[in-house]
């Protein structure tokens, strides 16, 4: 096991490497820097100051570690735009991000698993149809015009909860809600046809013929064997949500990571795009191992790999 | 009472897109304590399904009925549902025909060993597991402490299923139906999983169904045999009297379809029964085995037979066959 989790940090770190690249050059490439930073009206005796002083002048490669040895410090530089430093920035917008992505997954998967088993139990009856019926209407269902309906009918109409901001624990649960439904779906039916192949092998046949109660049968046997494909699902539905909530942080006016993502972006803020590409990549990479090492603890196979 | 199970007129049947598909079609068997009984039977000819039934592990829309369906004084169809899940597993066992897939990949064999007698007999995990490295040693696994926190996918197949007849022993039961135990096996090991279960029934004094669809192995291990075809019983003896005196058209087929070495010789064509068993959708008229029988007349596809006993025989020699015993002897 500690083996497998070696294995597995490493092709993480590659990985990360690689995305710190990609994300160097994407600022690199995006034009002359220090142009861009000296602004329009500058001279060109100020922008070969601004070239010398931001460093721009060394070779690309020592720019890079430059960037990375500052980046691993928290230095990302600072802003074009909003004239802060972008690690500020994240810091302020971040456990906005992460409180809505890890409660959008959690009520994902309260929801998605049971609601995937029941159906499952319940295959071609109407409980299984009702599910299915949910799942379709929720992946086919925009997710702004979904959260637009939420805000409607529970700010606006019955004012029980905030339309906006993210002040408070209540301001977090219509936008949760909303994201969280736009995960459930693809979970839903991936727990489904897991919990109907695994009910249908040998071995479920081998725990009956046991004599096991149903419930031994269906959660102990069945579920832990059928779940190992969602945890995947899961951890990269999370990443999604952590990096493309731009939609729902708008509607919501959250201020997020997707917004300053966004923000950063229709300005050519390119320091802040390359900090939050970085970042949401992290996330990832880190998300997938823990999959990973979630799937090796519930499948003893993977482990030898 | 010497009879640990008894079934009369057992049918099966299950609902398919093309009609209700009537798998076991009325059987009648008896197993004593301590026997070992071996249905016999091609692809399709009911004898899964019967032991599915008599373990009560059919999908629900399967209709199972019967006259009398006793086990050790039990009646198995009108049992509440924990009762029945308390035989199954504790007092009837089952080895099935696929070690590759039969164990759950996710747990320990040592878990999956134990659970039921623990739920069962409510005994220690200490206890259990003492019993499962016994069982597993008689069993002829090596190193069975260490197999305990192993899992499936380390085994090979010859050893998971050994492992699965340890699993049929745990609860020390009356009955465990082994349904084509070998058959998913290389034949070497098949040699040596049928000794095993020869062995281990003769030690236990457990009683056996042992379901194959090989005579070759019904007679190295049988104390009795049923031969099923089209879902119903066609012939039942003890082995010896099968094999010395076989009635039903049906089971010399099977028999002359068997390479005797140093008997049939090299080159020559092998016997094999022509046509392919009906379709069991809907009734059936006449005997099942009509169209294929070679002593067949006009009369046998009209008449359903009935298993009736066979009277030159001094054993328990039943057949199901329309033509009489001595023109059958006259027409072989």
């Amino acid at each position: 096991m500690l083996v497998f989790i070696f294995r597995r940090l490493l092709v993480a770190f590659s990985v990360a490497i690689t995305v710190s690249i990609v994300s160097f050059m994407l600022l690199h490439f995006s034009g002359d820097l220090a142009v861009s930073i000296a602004g329009p009206d500058s001279t060109a005796e100020q922008v070969e100051q601004i070239r010398i002083d931001f460093g721009l002048d060394k070779p690309v490669v020592f720019q890079y570690f430059d960037w990375v040895w500052s980046a691993l410090q928290g230095d990302f530089g600072r802003s074009y735009y909003f004239q802060d430093s972008v690690m500020s920035l994240i810091t302020e917008r971040m456990p906005v991000t992460l409180t809505l992505g890890a409660v959008s997954l959690a009520l994902a998967t309260v929801v998605a698993i049971p609601l995937g088993v029941i159906a499952a139990i319940k295959q071609d009856t109407w409980v299984d149809r009702l599910a299915l019926t949910i799942a379709c209407v929720g992946q086919a269902m925009p997710s702004f015009w979904f959260a637009l309906t939420l805000i409607v009918i529970f700010a606006v109409n019955l004012h029980w909860l905030p339309a906006g901001g993210s002040s408070t624990w209540q301001h977090f649960v219509l936008p949760a809600i909303a994201l969280g439904y736009y995960a459930t779906p693809a979970m839903m039916r991936l727990t489904r046809t897991g919990m109907l192949e695994v009910l249908g092998s040998d071995y479920i046949r081998t725990a009956r013929s046991k004599g096991l109660s149903e419930t031994s049968v269906i959660f102990k046997h069945a579920l832990r064997n059928a779940v190992i494909p969602v945890v995947a699902l899961a951890a990269v539905e999370l990443g999604f949500m952590l990096g493309g909530s731009i939609v729902i942080e708008s509607v919501f006016s959250l201020k997020g990571l997707g917004q300053l993502a966004w923000d950063a972006i229709s300005r050519n803020d390119y320091p802040v795009v390359q900090a939050v590409v970085l970042i949401i990549a992290v996330f990832y990479i880190v998300l997938t191992l823990l999959a990973d090492v979630l799937n090796a603890m519930l499948d003893p196979r993977l482990r030898v790999r | 009472m010497n009879r640990i199970l008894d079934i009369k007129n057992l049918q099966v049947s299950l609902p398919t897109a093309n009609g209700v598909l009537r798998a076991v079609r009325g059987i009648d068997l008896h197993v004593d304590k301590g026997e070992m009984l071996c249905i016999v039977g091609e692809s399709g000819c009911g004898k899964s399904m019967t032991s599915m039934a008599l373990m009560g592990l059919l999908p629900k829309r399967a209709e199972v009925t019967a006259e009398v369906l006793d086990f050790d004084g039990l009646d198995l169809l009108s049992l509440p549902k924990k009762e029945r899940n308390k035989i199954r597993g504790m007092r009837m066992s089952m080895i099935f025909q696929e070690p590759m897939t039969s164990l759950n990949p996710s747990y320990t064999l040592g878990n999956q060993l134990c659970e039921a007698i623990m739920r069962h007999k409510g005994v220690s995990s200490a206890e259990a597991k003492e019993r499962a490295v016994y069982l597993l040693t008689r069993a002829g696994v090596p190193m069975p402490e260490k197999r305990l926190d192993q899992y499936p996918h380390q085994l090979s197949g010859g050893l998971r299923q050994r492992v699965m007849i340890a699993m049929a022993l745990m609860c020390e039961p009356d009955l465990i139906i082994a349904d084509e135990p070998t058959t998913a096996l290389d034949v070497t090991i098949q040699a040596q999983i049928l000794r095993l279960i020869r062995e281990l029934q003769q030690e236990f004094g457990t009683a056996v169904i042992f379901i194959t669809h090989d005579l070759g192995v019904v007679a190295r291990i049988a104390d009795r045999v049923a031969v099923m075809y089209a879902g119903q019983v066609v012939e039942t003896a003890t082995a010896q009297e099968l094999y010395s005196n076989p009635m039903h058209p049906y089971t010399r087929g099977l028999l002359n379809c068997i390479p005797i070495p140093g008997k049939t010789a090299p080159g020559s064509h092998l016997e094999s029964i022509p046509g392919v068993v009906p379709s069991l959708i809907g009734e059936l008229k006449g005997c099942a085995f009509a169209n294929r029988c070679h002593v067949s007349t006009s009369e046998c596809s009209q008449r359903t037979p009935s298993l009736e006993l066979e009277p030159n025989s001094t054993s328990l020699h039943q057949v199901r066959c329309p033509i009489t015993a001595t023109t059958l002897q006259e027409a072989m």
